[in-house]
């Protein structure tokens, strides 16, 4: 109950403050299983495609948070675990720089569970906030996903605006109007080597920008 | 017919104003809508489609912003004065947007979103007439570059400002004048400022509607082409002339007299026409044909300003004459 509450006034929150429009240029919005995969520059960027998907998809589609900065306070975990229904995902694990005796698993054991379970998730796969114009180069995981699940639809995503909404730093954020572009889905080739589906994938991204 | 409108209360006087608007709506929907059952022959098919689904938006914007305007003078002046202040904010938002902002800019936003739009329209709604009008050119004016400069950016500082006080003294400054207009304290026409916003409304739409019909219709060809297609000075006179011809004719819902209402609705129309194109100019330098995104959204963001862009110069014009003039 409280949930459902606060997902309605965020909605509107975010759709006052940046009208959250979604713009599927290259795919329609379809109950189908997919990975989003965006450019990463606010934390807000989580919130904004999570706002621009329509009801029905929003229900079956579960974006990655940054456990270390979505559980810092109790009130960033309840927000999302039980509003985003967010995976949660250790950045340190995927940096690859792990704490001494830590257990060495897979970084990507949620999302795998996740997608087994009949999931969509969002991901960002440069793995940090960039603060360049352009993306930085993406990580590893969306490779391996693709590979592990060849059935699920990978759409990219273009967030645009939200880091002028809140830069790094700031609390209040402002008026802008924001935008999410899905673009046209993109299919891991048989023998396509990971360096190079990356580098297309993050390409993808990027030709958004100027639809 | 004329002496039983005046003996009406004020109120009711307004209330006959909206019947009458709500009239003219239905009957032009109604055929509108049975235009669209017409069978069509293919000579004239797509071209006239296409000027039909035009209209049609258009009256769909038109329901809309009368409904809007008849729940905010039901509700009363401050609901007006509210409306408007949510008009303003939309409009400067789609400004920004499209204005590129720097990071050291980010306070200045908040302060101008959040600090300078609720306090101008707060002055508005309790008819502080002369902080409200020195507010923004004055205090504001200081306050916005310093906050800048204390963001320690000093990249394009000027440009930057310049943008954020424009957009500030547009959509907020120049809109505030609207629910101000209501206010105005008037002898003898004391709750009848709904007939002010109405007059000033109608006459600057009425003479944009004549200067983009008679460009189209009689093919003139634009006198600026790098700022604007549609802006011609034969259609621009002929705009100003019915504009103005209008404003005398419906001197009998304000408290002017015809040859005073005829030369207000003339200010009017030149401001309005005049700021129109210099938001035009603005949008062409921003390499962009609307305000709204792209022409497509869901939320409301669909190029407000470019609907309100000529009330926003047109309205302090119009509100300063008036008071110069008769002293109010």
């Amino acid at each position: 109950m409280l949930a459902k509450l606060m997902s309605l006034f965020l909605l509107g929150l975010i759709r006052l403050l940046t009208g959250a429009q979604a713009r599927w240029v290259g795919c329609p919005p379809k109950a189908e299983q997919r990975i989003y995969f965006a450019n990463h520059q606010s934390h807000a960027d989580l919130v904004m495609i999570w706002a621009a998907l329509p009801q029905e998809l929003r229900s079956i589609t579960r974006p990655i948070a940054a456990r270390d900065y979505w559980t810092k306070t109790p009130f960033r975990q309840w927000i999302t675990t039980a509003v985003f229904n967010a995976i949660y995902v250790d950045r340190a694990r995927v940096k690859g720089d792990l704490p001494a005796g830590a257990e060495d698993h897979d970084p990507l054991e949620p999302l795998i569970e996740a997608l087994d379970h009949g999931d969509s998730v969002i991901l960002f796969p440069e793995g940090t906030r960039g603060n360049a114009e352009e993306p930085q180069a993406f990580k590893a995981g969306l490779f391996n996903l693709a590979q592990k699940f060849p059935q699920v639809v990978l759409v990219p995503a273009w967030i645009d605006n939200v880091q002028r909404v809140m830069p790094k730093g700031e609390v209040v954020p402002v008026p802008i109007l924001c935008s999410v572009t899905f673009g046209a889905p993109i299919v891991l080739g048989p023998a396509e080597e990971r360096r190079a589906f990356l580098d297309r994938a993050r390409q993808a991204v990027i030709a958004l920008r100027s639809v | 017919m004329n002496q039983f409108l005046r003996a009406l209360t004020p109120s009711q006087q307004v209330g006959a104003l909206f019947l009458i608007v709500f009239g003219i709506l239905v009957v032009v929907s109604v055929a509108a809508f049975l235009l669209t059952l017409r069978e069509q022959t293919p000579a004239r098919d797509d071209a006239w489609q296409d000027e039909l689904a035009n209209f049609r938006r258009l009256l769909a914007t038109s329901w809309v912003m009368v409904v809007a305007f008849w729940m905010a003078w039901a509700l009363g002046e401050t609901a007006a004065t509210v409306l408007f202040a949510l008009i303003a904010f939309f409009a400067l938002r789609e400004f920004i947007t499209l204005s590129p902002t720097r990071r050291g800019d980010h306070r200045s936003l908040v302060l101008a979103f959040f600090v300078v739009l609720p306090v101008q329209f707060w002055l508005v709604g309790t008819e502080h007439f002369d902080l409200f009008t020195v507010f923004i050119p004055v205090y504001v004016f200081l306050a916005m570059p310093v906050v800048s400069a204390l963001s320690g950016d000093t990249r394009h500082f000027l440009e930057r400002n310049a943008k954020l006080q424009w957009g500030i003294t547009v959509c907020v400054y120049g809109m505030s004048h609207v629910p101000a207009l209501l206010l105005l304290d008037f002898n003898g026409y004391r709750g009848k400022g709904a007939f002010l916003v109405f007059f000033l409304v109608l006459v600057v739409q009425t003479c944009m509607l004549v200067q983009h019909v008679v460009t189209r219709r009689l093919k003139l060809p634009p006198s600026a082409p790098e700022i604007s297609q549609s802006f011609n000075w034969t259609s621009w006179m002929l705009g100003m002339a019915v504009g103005s011809v209008v404003g005398g004719a419906f001197s009998f819902i304000t408290p002017f007299k015809p040859g005073q209402a005829l030369a207000l609705a003339f200010v009017a129309c030149v401001a309005g026409s005049m700021g129109h194109l210099v938001m035009k100019a603005l949008k062409r330098d921003r390499g962009v044909p609307a305000w709204g995104r792209r022409g497509q959204s869901v939320t409301g963001a669909n190029g407000l300003l470019d609907r309100v862009d000529a009330l926003c110069f047109a309205a302090p014009i119009f509100f300063h004459s008036v008071r110069w003039y008769f002293g109010a």
